[in-house]
């Protein structure tokens, strides 16, 4: 009798076992390398809710610094390596590896995901050949954000979109050095996504461009000529100590002690300096499009997208579009919503966000859209160009020469050389990069 | 006869080791209290040193959003692995070398040496394709494997220095007495070293933890040790300074607490030859 219950209950334990076995085996588990930035960070927080839609995929997160992570998935990829099932990356990469065949096409997403509701300045950049290889998780521009009070007091009225003369003459008003208070805050931290993401969308604005339709260097022209004098002189004027190492990060936290009297970056920084639990100056702040020229129509705003794509090595393609599908989605949009605000909805990808009602009221929202909307990665400059990118150009170059040109300026910006030899190294050595890599027969 | 050494010479020595002692330890003690400030008190300025409201949020957060004690059981098989691995090799190499040397002995040394002047990211692109090739992306295996061979000339080169304060006489002594070539290491040789062999497992487990090349470049989810749970809180857009200052200081925490109980071994097996 005993021996019998033995066996039962043996029986019941390996056929519990068998069953677990077969439910662990059901279960595929996915891969995601993505950012440390607060939209990534709360997506991170409501995986409960695709668990519950989809119990058989596990998802696994690699959440790395910018950099690393560029470098880490860059590897990845390149070796197919396999490591990654969905990885996040810019609108700079995803024209280069879709050209080259790394990335899965996600034209086959089900219509219920809409993708004619994405903006089309950011469809267009995440398209190569008519089949689009990223989904966009969230899209930013930059424009203007002031301080309403200082400008008040100083007797001025922020246009809707500022001209660099109004940026100028503004930032003369509002700096009070023995304060601490500067009139503008730019980046100059030397980089191809630091200081060259501003100062080449402010190029934009000057009708310069970075090659001519024959990929020779244009640094040697009168608007980068134009440009650097004006950020120069702006900077050098007007903004604060030190300047030249200040990035993103560095002028967030100024203009958030009421440091800044104007900061133009990314729209992203919207939530964090009208935040008023980090930010002393989150009642006063106003926003505005990214300056221009006059007689220009170019504003001087970039356009990125942080966007999921799925590498080509990957054996989970169908639980890794499932997971795409869901976190890109507008049912995600409103879920971010319902848990943690309109404010804090993934901004810049899909039309439908922009005409809800509730997220109209958000105060940066049309601001982000007209900057999103104004930008043309196709046409970046009033002058014709060969290459696709706003603040960058999409060959796989650029992060090099870029971040060697970055350094000229943010050199010329510390003082220890003038605008003209920066320009003349920049041209120089744009031209022997692009020389070595075979643009010229 | 001893030098007289003044009460106030003493207090200006003392003073002055304070002083650069709280010099070097500055940048710890700053990432500690910032872990305990909000983010909006991190970035302050003027900076606020004490009088700021402490909060365990951060710490919360971290320990909420990060499997720490992941992390950290893969740092500690990925250093103490890769050091006692590095030690059995080493070992019986930086015998032959300081006490049976040969004509090509130092060129070989040197050669050891100048495999740790390649920038690794030179060979990244080769070693990636042969982890992938064997298996061995995102393994501990794979990351003690590079760990061991990296820092293998610096833990010859160590051993080396110690063994040859070692007179070689005592190991002819032994020999003559019987001992064959295992017991001559492991009897003789090693008991005299012990502060050698220590301060050099000490170093390499701390050069070893603080690894973050290959620990970031060739794990993933599973086998990523305590680098990969700090580059996961920095962040170039958004302000993450106090979160990044708690992963910190839980990243380096175990570290510094075994440096301050084995400090002492530490000193003298760097300051002192092995029977000075």
């Amino acid at each position: 009798m005993r021996s019998t219950s033995h066996f039962a209950l043996c029986c019941t334990a390996a056929s519990s076992l068998f069953i677990a076995a077969a439910g662990a085996q059901a279960e595929t588990t996915i891969t995601v390398a993505t950012v440390n930035n607060g939209d990534m960070i709360r997506m991170q927080g409501l995986m409960g809710d695709f668990n519950a839609k989809h119990p058989d995929i596990k998802v696994n997160w690699v959440t790395l610094e910018e950099n690393v992570l560029r470098q880490k998935v860059t590897t990845d990829i390149a070796t197919k390596g396999g490591q990654y099932d969905v990885m996040t990356i810019g609108t700079y990469e995803v024209p280069i590896w879709g050209k080259q065949g790394w990335l899965v096409s996600l034209d086959d997403l089900p219509a219920s995901w809409d993708v004619n509701d994405l903006l089309p300045p950011i469809r267009d950049g995440l398209t190569v050949d008519g089949k689009l290889y990223a989904a966009p998780f969230y899209g930013e521009s930059s424009m203007t954000m002031y301080r309403a009070d200082l400008m008040k007091k100083a007797g001025l009225k922020m246009p809707n979109a500022p001209t660099w003369e109004f940026i100028e003459k503004a930032a003369r008003a509002m700096t009070n050095k023995s304060a601490g208070v500067y009139g503008i805050c730019l980046r100059g931290k030397a980089g191809w996504g630091e200081n060259m993401a501003f100062i080449t969308a402010m190029s934009n604005s000057f009708g310069a461009r970075w090659f001519d339709m024959k990929w020779n260097p244009q640094f040697d022209t009168p608007q980068w000529k134009e440009t650097l004098a004006t950020y120069l002189s702006l900077m050098h004027k007007y903004g604060p100590p030190g300047a030249s190492s200040n990035g993103f990060n560095e002028n967030l936290a100024l203009f958030q002690q009421g440091k800044c009297g104007m900061w133009i970056d990314a729209t992203v920084a919207a939530s964090f300096v009208t935040d008023p639990k980090n930010s002393k100056v989150a009642k006063h702040v106003g926003f505005a499009l990214a300056p221009h020229k006059e007689g220009i129509k170019k504003n001087g705003n970039w356009l990125w997208a942080w966007t999921l794509a799925i590498p080509a090595g990957t054996k989970q393609v169908a639980a890794a579009k499932t997971f795409i599908e869901w976190a890109t989605s507008k049912d995600y949009l409103k879920l971010v919503a319902s848990k943690e605000g309109w404010a804090n909805v993934p901004p810049g990808t899909r039309t439908s966000l922009y005409k809800n009602p509730q997220y109209a009221k958000v105060p940066f929202a049309r601001i982000t859209l007209e900057s999103i909307e104004s930008a043309d990665p196709t046409h970046p400059s009033v002058q014709e160009v060969p290459y696709v990118g706003v603040q960058f150009v999409a060959i796989p170059e650029f992060q090099g020469i870029a971040t060697a040109v970055g350094q000229q300026f943010s050199a010329a910006l510390a003082g220890t050389e003038s605008a003209d030899q920066a320009l003349s190294a920049s041209q120089s050595l744009t031209k022997r990069e692009m020389t070595k890599a075979g643009y010229y027969k | 006869m001893a030098r007289r050494v003044t009460t106030s010479r003493k207090a200006l020595v003392t003073v002055a080791a304070f002083a650069i002692g709280l010099i070097i330890f500055f940048p710890i003690l700053w990432t500690f209290l910032t872990s305990f400030k909000t983010e909006g008190e991190a970035v302050a300025s003027p900076p606020v040193f004490l009088a700021f409201h402490w909060t365990l949020e951060n710490y919360a957060e971290v320990n909420q959003r990060s499997h720490y004690l992941l992390h950290f059981y893969n740092s500690v098989v990925i250093s103490f692995g890769s050091t006692l691995i590095g030690l059995v090799i080493a070992i019986p190499a930086a015998w032959s070398m300081a006490f049976v040397p040969s004509r090509r002995t130092k060129d070989v040394l040197m050669w050891m040496l100048s495999t740790k002047m390649l920038p690794p990211v030179g060979v990244l692109i080769p070693i990636y394709l042969l982890f992938r090739n064997s298996g061995l992306l995102d393994t501990l295996t794979g990351l003690v494997v590079v760990l061991t061979l990296i820092n293998l000339p610096i833990i010859v080169w160590m051993l080396y220095t110690y063994f040859k304060e070692i007179p070689g006489d005592i190991l002819e002594a032994a020999r003559m007495d019987g001992a064959s070539l295992r017991n001559e290491i492991l009897y003789v040789l090693t008991p005299m070293a012990v502060p050698g062999i220590a301060s050099t497992l000490l170093l390499n487990v701390i050069l070893a933890w603080n690894e973050a090349f290959w620990t970031l470049n060739l794990t993933a989810a599973k086998a990523a040790p305590l680098t990969a749970f700090i580059a996961s809180y920095s962040s170039p857009e958004g302000l993450f300074y106090a979160k990044l200052s708690a992963a910190s200081t839980m990243a380096i925490a175990p570290i510094l607490v075994l440096g301050w109980f084995s400090q002492k071994q530490l000193v003298r097996g760097l300051t002192f030859g092995a029977v000075k």
